[in-house]
C-alpha cells in the first residue's frame, strides 16, 4: 500500500492544480493566480469566520502560489493560526506554510514562538517532531533566544522518543550554528556524548552531527567523543552486511554514519596509543574493502562503499602521521584516477591535492603525474580539468617543476575562460617559484602573456619586471626576448607594456647588434603605439624618455614624436603633461642630469610575490572561480582596494598635474604587497612574558630546518598542514632585523593568533629582542609578517624560540621552533693575506682559544658547496692562504655591543676518510667553543 | 551543510525547493533558475559534482546533482529521498510532486532538517509518514460531516 493516502487531499486544492497546468500560457497562468489570490484575499477578509479546513485549504494554495515562483504577502497570520489546531493536518500545513514563507525577521515569530513552546510542551510526538523542524527552519535569534535552554534537556531526558531525539539534536545543532553565544554548555554536553553509544542509528547520527560542530569550538568538551567514536565506527566496520539491517545500504552498513563519524575524528589531533591501534584497524579493514569485488553492481553499492573510503582517507590525511596508511591511501587513490566513473576521478584528484602536501605521500603523489597530465588534456568535464590543474599545482616541486609550467601552458590554450586567470596565476608562482634558470623563467611568462594576454593581471606582469631589474644575469636576455616577442604582428598590450618597461631599462644591453640598434628599438615600440590604451602609452612615453638618456643619437627622433600635436597636445591630461614635461626635459637638462635623473631603477626590495598574495585571495575554500567573480575583484583592485594601490598604472592614469615628473616617470611599478600587519595597539609586546608554560615541545625536525638556517637567512622554517613560517632576515654589526611571515594554508581563519619570542634566562642578558603584537585574526589563505628587531648585546650559545598558539576550526593549536638567531649571524669577513693570518692563528695559540672537532662527512664533500657554506656562515673565505689548497681557511669578526671578537677558522678535509678537521680560534672559548658547533653541524 | 534541496523538471520548473538558509526570496528564485541553468547544460557522462558560482550563490558552495530521468554521501542521499518518494507514492511521478507539495515536504522534512541529515533508514521514513497519514485520516473521516453540512 502506498504510505501516501492520495485521496484525502484538498478536493479544491486539487481542482486549483489541474487549471494552473492546464494554462496555455505564462499569462493566462498569472491571470489565473492574480485570481486566485483575490477570492483567498477576500475569503481571508470576509466576516465569516473560517472553519479549521477552509483555512488550511487556502494557506495550502498560497504555499503553492509560492513554490511556482510568485510573491505572497498575506496569508501568514492564518497560517499561525493554524499552528493552534488540535489537528495533525492543520497544524502540519501551518508549519509548513511557516517553515517555507516566514523569515527569521518577522514580526509574527513572537506568536509562532508561543505556539511552539505548547507543542513542546505536549509530550505527543508528533506535533513535537513538528515544533523542532520549524525551530530548524526559522533558525532566527528569536527562536535560539526562546528556546535554547530548552532544547537540551528535551535531548537527554530520559523518556524522549527516539524520532524526537533526532531531531532534537539537529535542532540545536541549527540554533547553535545561528546563535553560538546562546546556547549553553553545561552537564547534557557529556550525556550528549553519550548518544554515539545509543541503539537507534538515527539517533547516533544526528548526535554525531551535534557533536562534531560544537567539538570545533568547544574541543576540552567533547573529547571523549573520540573513543566513543571510534568504538562505534568499529563495530560498524567489522559487522556483517546485515547486522544493522535497515541502516544497511546496498550492503553497506550504515554509510552515512560511518562518514559522520570520520568527520567528527578529524576534529581531533590523532588519538592515544590504545585507541589509536584500533582507529588504525578500522582504518585499514576500510582500504581493504575498497580492494574486494563488490557486492553488487548497483552504483548505489559503489558510491556508498566509497563514500566512506574518501572520508577514510582524508581523516589519514587529517593525522599525517602513519605513513603507512597515507601510502596506501595514495595507491587507492591512483586507481581511482583512471576509473570509468567520473565522480571518481574527480574525487581522487581532490584528495590527492591535500596528499600531496604531507611529507609522507608527496613523493607518491607524483608518480601520478603522467595520469594527472592526461587528464588534464582529455577530460571532458570541466570540474575534473580544473582538479587536475590543482593537484598538478599542489605536486609540483623542483624536479618536476619544467614539465608541470609546459603541460599548463599548452591546456592554456584551450582552457575554459572561467578558469584561465587562476591558471596564470598558477603559472606564474610556478615558474617564479622553481625558475634555477631565470630565462626560462622570463621565457615562462611572455609565453603566459602571448597564450592569454588578458587574463595576465597586474600583479603578474609587475613581477617579471621586478625579477628582471633585481637579477642582473637575467637583464640582457630579457631584453632580447621581449625584443624578439614584440616582432610579432599583434602582440598582446601586457607585452608592449613589459616591452616597453624592459627596454628602456635595458634596451642598451643588446643595442650593439646592429638587428636591435637603438633606433629599430625605438621604431618597433611606437609602432605600437598607437593601438594602446592611456596607461601604456604613458609607460612607453616614460620608455621613450630614458632612450634619450641610454641612445643620445635617437634623441631628435623622440623629440620630434614628443612634439608633434598627438602629444603635445593630447586630449588626456596625463600624457600631455608627460610630453610636454619629457620634451623639457630632453630639451634643457644636461646629459650629467638626464643620466642621473633617468639611472636604472633601483632594485626592488625583496618581499613576498603578490602574485602569491592574489592567488591566494582569490581561492577561497573552493577552487573553480567563476569569470564574474574574477571580474568583480579585478574592479575592486582597481578602484583601490585594502591594499595599497600600487604605484605605477594607477597613479599614471590619475591626472595630478602637481605631481612631479620623476614621481610619475621613474615610478617604479610596485606591486602592492601584502600590507604590513598592523599592531592594534603598537605596543611592544613583552617577549619576555612568562607564557612558557603554555609552549608546545618543539616541532619534529625543527632541529634540521634550525641547521639549514645556519648559513642562509632566509627561506621556510617551519611548515605543517596548517601553517607555514618563513624568514628573511639580514645583520649588519651586532644589529638585525628579521621578518617572520605566518602563512595560513587553509581556507579558514586562524584566531587569537599569538607568535611569543621567548628568550631563557640564559639568554636574555645576551640578546635583545623586539617586535610588535601581530593581527590576532589570520584570514584563510592570508599571510602576516612579524618584523623582529635584534642586538646582540654580547656573545651566546642558545637560540631562542619562536611559540605560535592560535585556533583552527575550534581546535587549539601550538607550535614551538627554534628561531635562527645564532652568534655567526653577527660576522663580519674579514681579508687578510697569508703573512697575516698566520700571525694571527699564532697569536691565538692558548689552548682555551682553539676548539677543534673532527667529524664524519654527512654530505657529499664539494669543494663549491664547502666554500659557499663557509661564505654563508659570515666569515671572509681565504683564497690562496692554507699551503695546501684543498683546505679552507676563514677569518671575520663577530660584532657584539660590548666587545668584537676576532675569529680564524681552518676546514680541512679527508676524502679518502670522509671527515672533517675543524678548527676554530678566538680571543674567546665560548665563541669558538660556539662557532664550532655550528659550523660542524653544515657539512 | 546542505543549503538546498531543488527538484526539477526537464523543462527547468522548480517541483521542490527546500533552502535550510535564510535567503531573500529573489536570491531564491536566482539560484533556482542558475541551477537548472547550469545543470542542464552539462553531459550524461560527466560527474556530479558543480563547484561555487556566481550562480548558485557564491563560491562557497557546490552543486551536487542526479539526473532523474557529491560528495558520494550527498549523492545518494539523493537518490533515497527518490526512493522513499517512490515507496510513499507508489512509483513517483511528477504529477504527485505537483499535486502533492504538502506530502513531499513532510518526507523531506523526515530526511533532513535544518540542513542536516536526520535520518537515512527507509523504513523508518515510511512508516513515520504512515503514522501521519492514519492521523490525517482519521481527522478526515471525522471532518467528513461537518464538511457536508457546510455545502
Amino acid at each position: 500500500m502506498p504510505a501516501v493516502s492520495k485521496g484525502d487531499g484538498m478536493r479544491g486544492l486539487a481542482v486549483f492544480i489541474s487549471d494552473i497546468r492546464n494554462c496555455k500560457s505564462k499569462e493566462a497562468e498569472i491571470k489565473r493566480i492574480n485570481k486566485e489570490l483575490a477570492n483567498i484575499r477576500s475569503k481571508f477578509k470576509g466576516d465569516k469566520a473560517l472553519d479549521g479546513y477552509s483555512k488550511k485549504k487556502y494557506v495550502c494554495k498560497l504555499l503553492f502560489i509560492f513554490l511556482l515562483g510568485h510573491d505572497i504577502d498575506f496569508g501568514h497570520m492564518e497560517a499561525v493560526n493554524l499552528l493552534s489546531s488540535n489537528r495533525y493536518t492543520e497544524k502540519q500545513i501551518g508549519y509548513l506554510f511557516i517553515s517555507v514563507l516566514v523569515n527569521s525577521n518577522s514580526e509574527l515569530i513572537r506568536l509562532i514562538n508561543n505556539a511552539i513552546k505548547n507543542d513542546l510542551a505536549s509530550r505527543n510526538p508528533t506535533f513535537m517532531g513538528l515544533a523542532l523542524h520549524c525551530i530548524a527552519s526559522v533558525g532566527s535569534r528569536e527562536m535560539a533566544e526562546a528556546f535554547a535552554g530548552e532544547i537540551p534537556k528535551v535531548l537527554v531526558a530520559g523518556d524522549t522518543m527516539d524520532s524526537v531525539k533526532q531531531s532534537a539534536a539537529l535542532c540545536l545543532l541549527r540554533l547553535y550554528r545561528t546563535s553560538s553565544d546562546l546556547v549553553p554548555m553545561g552537564d547534557w554536553t557529556s550525556r550528549v556524548v553519550h548518544l554515539l553509544n545509543d541503539q537507534h542509528l538515527g539517533v547516533v547520527t544526528a548526535a554525531t552531527s551535534l557533536i562534531t560542530t560544537l567539538a570545533q569550538k568547544n574541543p576540552e568538551e567533547f573529547k571523549t567523543s573520540v573513543s566513543l567514536a571510534v568504538s562505534r565506527l568499529s563495530r560498524i566496520v567489522t559487522s556483517a552486511s546485515t547486522d544493522l539491517q535497515d541502516y544497511t545500504y546496498y550492503f553497506v552498513p550504515a554509510p552515512w554514519l560511518s562518514v559522520k563519524l570520520l568527520r567528527l575524528l578529524q576534529c581531533y589531533p590523532p588519538p592515544d596509543p590504545a585507541v589509536r591501534g584500533r582507529l588504525t584497524e578500522c582504518l585499514e579493514t576500510i582500504l581493504n574493502k575498497a580492494q574486494e569485488p563488490p557486492k553488487s553492481k548497483k552504483v548505489q553499492h559503489s558510491n556508498a562503499k566509497n563514500a566512506v573510503l574518501f572520508e577514510a582517507i582524508s581523516l589519514i590525511i587529517h593525522h599525517d602521521s602513519e605513513p603507512n596508511l597515507l601510502v596506501r591511501a595514495c595507491n587507492q587513490l591512483g586507481q581511482f584516477l583512471q576509473h570509468r566513473e567520473t565522480n571518481l576521478r574527480y574525487l581522487a584528484l581532490e584528495s590527492m591535492c591535500t596528499l600531496a602536501s604531507s611529507e609522507f605521500s608527496h613523493e607518491a603523489v607524483k608518480t601520478h603525474i603522467e595520469t594527472v597530465i592526461n587528464a588534464l588534456k582529455t577530460e571532458r568535464d570541466v570540474s575534473v580539468r580544473q582538479r587536475a590543474v590543482d593537484l598538478l599545482y599542489a605536486m609540483c616541486d623542483r624536479s618536476n617543476a619544467p614539465q608541470i609550467v609546459a603541460e599548463m601552458l599548452s591546456y592554456l590554450e584551450t582552457a575554459d575562460y572561467s578558469i584561465r586567470e587562476e591558471i596564470v596565476l598558477k603559472v606564474a608562482i610556478l615558474a617564479e617559484k622553481y625558475a634555477v634558470d631565470y630565462t626560462w623563467y622570463v621565457d615562462t611568462i611572455l609565453n603566459l602573456i602571448r597564450i592569454a594576454g588578458d587574463y595576465v593581471s597586474e600583479e603578474v606582469w609587475y613581477r617579471v619586471i621586478q625579477i628582471v631589474i633585481n637579477r642582473d644575469d637575467v637583464q640582457g636576455y630579457a631584453a632580447k626576448t621581449v625584443f624578439e616577442a614584440l616582432q610579432a604582428p599583434a602582440c598582446h598590450e601586457n607585452l608592449v607594456k613589459v616591452g616597453g618597461y624592459i627596454l628602456g631599462e635595458f634596451g642598451n644591453l643588446i643595442a650593439g647588434d646592429p638587428r636591435s640598434s637603438p633606433l629599430i628599438q625605438f621604431n618597433l615600440l611606437h609602432s605600437k603605439f598607437h593601438l594602446c590604451s592611456v596607461p601604456t602609452r604613458a609607460l612607453l612615453l616614460s620608455t621613450y624618455i630614458k632612450f634619450v638618456n641610454l641612445f643620445p643619437e635617437v634623441k631628435p627622433t623622440i623629440q620630434d614624436v614628443l612634439r608633434s600635436d598627438s602629444q603635445l597636445r593630447n586630449a588626456d591630461v596625463e600624457l600631455q603633461q608627460r610630453a610636454v614635461e619629457y620634451l623639457r626635459l630632453s630639451t634643457v637638462a644636461s646629459t650629467d642630469i638626464l643620466a642621473t635623473v633617468l639611472e636604472e631603477m633601483p632594485p626592488f626590495p625583496e618581499r613576498e610575490s603578490s602574485i602569491l598574495a592574489k592567488l591566494k585571495k582569490k581561492k577561497g575554500p573552493s577552487t573553480v572561480t567563476d569569470l564574474e567573480d574574477t571580474k568583480r575583484e579585478r574592479s575592486v583592485d582597481v578602484n583601490g582596494g585594502p591594499e595599497p594601490a600600487p604605484a605605477s598604472t594607477s597613479a599614471m592614469s590619475t591626472p595630478s598635474p602637481s605631481a612631479d615628473l620623476l614621481g610619475l616617470g621613474a615610478a617604479p611599478p610596485a606591486p602592492a604587497g601584502p600590507p604590513p600587519s598592523s599592531g592594534s595597539g603598537g605596543l611592544l609586546v613583552d617577549v619576555f612574558s612568562d607564557s612558557a608554560s603554555a609552549v608546545a615541545p618543539l616541532a619534529p625536525g625543527s632541529e634540521d630546518n634550525f641547521a639549514r638556517f645556519v648559513c642562509k637567512n632566509n627561506g621556510v622554517l617551519f611548515e605543517n598542514q596548517l601553517l607555514q613560517i618563513g624568514l628573511k632576515s639580514e645583520f649588519r654589526q651586532n644589529l638585525g632585523r628579521m621578518f617572520i611571515f605566518y602563512g595560513n594554508k587553509t581556507s579558514t581563519q586562524f584566531l587569537n593568533f599569538t607568535p611569543t619570542l621567548i628568550c631563557s634566562d640564559d639568554l636574555q642578558p645576551h640578546l635583545n629582542l623586539q617586535t610588535k603584537p601581530v593581527d590576532p585574526t589570520v584570514e584563510g589563505g592570508a599571510q602576516v609578517q612579524q618584523v623582529v628587531n635584534i642586538e646582540c648585546v654580547s656573545d651566546f650559545t642558545e637560540a631562542p624560540v619562536l611559540s605560535i598558539q592560535f585556533r583552527y576550526g575550534g581546535t587549539f593549536q601550538n607550535v614551538s621552533v627554534q628561531l635562527p638567531i645564532t652568534l655567526n649571524k653577527f660576522f663580519q669577513p674579514t681579508e687578510m693575506a697569508s703573512q697575516d693570518f698566520f700571525q694571527r692563528w699564532k697569536q691565538l695559540s692558548n689552548p682555551q682559544q682553539e676548539v677543534q672537532n673532527i667529524f664524519k662527512a654527512k654530505h657529499p664533500m664539494d669543494t663549491e658547496v664547502t666554500k659557499a657554506k663557509i661564505i654563508g656562515f659570515g666569515s671572509a673565505l681565504l683564497e690562496e692562504v692554507d699551503p695546501n689548497p684543498a683546505n679552507f681557511v676563514g677569518a671575520g669578526i663577530i660584532h657584539t655591543k660590548t666587545t668584537q671578537i676576532g675569529c680564524l677558522l681552518r676546514l680541512e678535509p679527508n676524502l679518502q676518510a670522509q671527515m672533517y678537521r675543524l678548527t676554530l680560534r678566538t680571543s674567546k672559548e665560548a665563541v669558538s667553543q660556539r662557532l664550532c658547533e655550528l659550523l660542524s653541524a653544515q657539512f | 551543510m546542505i543549503k538546498a534541496i531543488l527538484i526539477f523538471n526537464n523543462h527547468g520548473k522548480p517541483r521542490l525547493s527546500k533552502f535550510y538558509q535564510p535567503n531573500s526570496e529573489d536570491t531564491q528564485q536566482q539560484i533556482i533558475r542558475g541551477t537548472f541553468y547550469l545543470v542542464s547544460k552539462r553531459d550524461e557522462n560527466v560527474c556530479n559534482f558543480l563547484e561555487g558560482r556566481l550562480l548558485i550563490g557564491g563560491s562557497n558552495n557546490k552543486l551536487i546533482y542526479k539526473h532523474y530521468a557529491i560528495e558520494l554521501d550527498i549523492l545518494d542521499l539523493i537518490h533515497v529521498f527518490v526512493e522513499t518518494l517512490d515507496k510513499c507514492f507508489k512509483n513517483v511521478c511528477e504529477l504527485d510532486l505537483i499535486f502533492h507539495v504538502d506530502k513531499v515536504h513532510n518526507i523531506l522534512a523526515e530526511m533532513v532538517m535544518g540542513g542536516m541529515l536526520l535520518e537515512t533508514n527507509m523504513n523508518e521514513i515510511v512508516t513515520q509518514i504512515d503514522t501521519e497519514n492514519k492521523l490525517e485520516k482519521s481527522e478526515a473521516e471525522s471532518l467528513q460531516p461537518r464538511r457536508q453540512r457546510l455545502q
